[in-house]
């Protein structure tokens, strides 16, 4: 338990909230611009209440620590990345391998979050920030004019006074939405993530999903979710394996489904049973995902507050691509640069840090690539792309390979044009289906 | 000889729902961070809670109304997000240390 402490005299420049990678790449860049820094966690231990697919993109990290290829607690490459198509009987994949992501400068990496978290978190203790766990952050503390100044903790005596606060504390944004900064708040602006981790010797890993070692698969999966919107995805690391759904929160409430049931549902389903047979359940969980898209973004700062990664909705999930812990990380950091910036010249106006925040975002990849797939999310989980374009290709393909001796084959085109009209597909919902899939992709 | 047809994979079986959960660690906090206002769910024929809660903590009892729980929370924010009665869910983060740990996640 720290000392307490008198709430006039600010122990620190800057309180960060939440010991995520968005958190904790704020407080390196503050901790190395001279700023004094303490990082707020909630938990027992940083990434104990954090949870995700599986797979983080680590090249963001090239700046904040150069040497993460040597240090990073990484599961797997990832050399194997599939998307399947499910149907109830039926499965098509999109199978693609590349030795380049096995080798450096790398792509993808499976990792576990508390592993991986407490990691960051330990580069930003030593960049001189001070962490620490277990403290719930319960409000905002205003000075005089209504700016932030500091956070309450649930610690008795718990005020931490600052100069600025850099809220990283996750998907449901109780700092930003207590500042007033406008957090989406229907449920169709989330996606709930639910996992199973399911263990496995490395080797049989590495047979199953044929991977060399250290090599890792990744599997997207649409359908598979029973007729809820969503998607499903199965991730190797190093022992275990991370299977699970995301599920469209509107949908999943009115479907009087059970997430688990659905989950046991996809892993019973024909091409996913024997990649997790036999593999005993070790840890199960759920979060939410961000998925409102730039459109919804909170105010992203607010005099002496700037917020970052899944509070911000800083989160791709888009269908195609699924990346989080990357955004988080790299709009951690831009906050952290900016606070520390305005602590420097004495000016943590609303103003001021909106405008270079934005600024800093948009000089990297965090908004150019939630603009352009801004959307895709409502694409992924459309009516269509969701319930009837997986059987009408599952159904296509097995038609051009089923061989319908002593008749000759069919013309693909006729296939084609049967299959859209039994799925009662009208041509101009093709159409513009099509269209919005070039203009959100390409 | 006949090639007889293919079996169908025999999948693993489930475990229950109560194993399932006892995977997860939870550390209870002396306090519930989850407030139900009982009257407001009295009317409630939706119960999004009672099926998207991945934790299953809220269980209508018969006559209407929620039986809840808190201690085996995961802390997502999902039963608050889908209630469609304002009010009747308020939801916190538990004191700093308590809730869920995830190990393997």
């Amino acid at each position: 338990m720290p000392e307490p402490r008198p709430p006039a005299a600010p122990e620190f420049d800057v309180v960060v909230v939440g010991a995520g990678p968005a958190g904790s790449a704020a407080a390196v860049q503050l901790a190395r611009a001279g700023c004094s820094v303490c990082l707020l966690e909630r938990g027992p231990a940083p990434g104990s209440k954090n949870l995700f697919g599986g797979v983080v993109y680590p090249k963001v990290l090239d700046d904040l620590v150069p040497e993460w290829r040597e240090e990073a607690p990484l599961e797997r490459w990832v050399t194997r990345r599939a998307t399947m198509i499910l149907t109830d009987t039926q499965a098509l994949s999109i199978d693609f391998r590349s030795t380049a992501w096995g080798q450096a400068p790398y792509n993808g990496a499976t990792v576990l979050r508390p592993v991986f978290d407490a990691w960051l978190a330990s580069q930003a203790e030593a960049a001189g920030a001070v962490l620490l766990t277990s403290t719930t952050a319960v409000g905002l503390l205003r000075n005089g004019s209504g700016g932030v100044a500091g956070v309450r903790t649930d610690r008795p005596d718990g005020d931490l006074p600052a100069k600025a606060v850099v809220a990283c504390d996750g998907v449901n944004a109780f700092l930003a939405k207590e500042a007033g900064c406008a957090v989406p708040s229907k449920p169709s602006h989330y996606t709930l993530g639910v996992k199973e981790v399911l263990a496995l010797p490395a080797g049989e890993i590495e047979r199953r999903f044929g991977l060399g070692t250290r090599e890792g698969a990744d599997f997207e999966i649409l359908g598979g979710t029973g007729g809820v919107a969503g998607g499903g995805f199965v991730y190797t690391n190093r022992d275990t394996l991370s299977v699970g759904l995301v599920l469209s929160l509107p949908a999943l409430a009115a479907s009087k489904c059970r997430p688990e049931e659905i989950l046991a549902g996809l892993k019973q389903h024909p091409a996913i049973a024997p990649l997790v047979v036999g593999a005993d359940l070790v840890e199960y969980g759920a979060h939410l995902i961000p998925e409102a898209g730039v459109g919804m973004m909170p105010r992203l700062a607010t005099e002496g507050m700037v917020i970052a990664g899944d509070a911000a909705g800083m989160c791709l999930a888009s269908g195609l691509w699924l990346e989080g812990v990357n955004f988080a990380i790299a709009s951690g950091a831009a906050a952290g640069a900016v606070v520390a910036d305005a602590v420097a010249v004495g000016d943590v106006s609303g103003r001021r840090l909106e405008k270079a925040y934005r600024k800093r975002l948009g000089e990297g990849f965090v908004l150019a690539d939630l603009e352009r797939l801004k959307r895709a999310p409502q694409l992924a989980l459309s009516e269509r792309l969701q319930h009837r374009y997986p059987q009408v290709i599952c159904n296509l393909v097995e038609e051009m390979f089923t061989v319908t001796n002593p008749h000759p084959k069919p013309r693909l085109l006729a296939l084609a044009r049967a299959e859209r009209a039994r799925a009662g597909i009208r041509w101009r919902d093709l159409a513009s289906d099509g269209w919005a899939s070039v203009r959100t992709f390409l | 000889m006949t090639v007889p047809a293919p079996a169908a994979f025999a999948s693993s079986p489930e475990v229950s729902f109560e194993d399932r959960m006892a995977t997860t660690e939870f550390r209870v906090a002396p306090d519930a961070h989850i407030v139900v206002d009982g009257d407001s769910c009295r009317g409630c024929t939706t119960q999004e809670c009672v099926t998207a809660c991945p934790a299953g903590l809220f269980v209508p009892i018969s006559g209407g109304g929620i039986l809840f729980n808190y201690e085996q929370c995961f802390e997502c924010g999902t039963c608050y997000l889908v209630c469609n009665t304002k009010g009747a869910i308020t939801w916190r983060y538990p004191e700093g240390g308590a809730g869920v740990v995830y190990r393997r996640s």
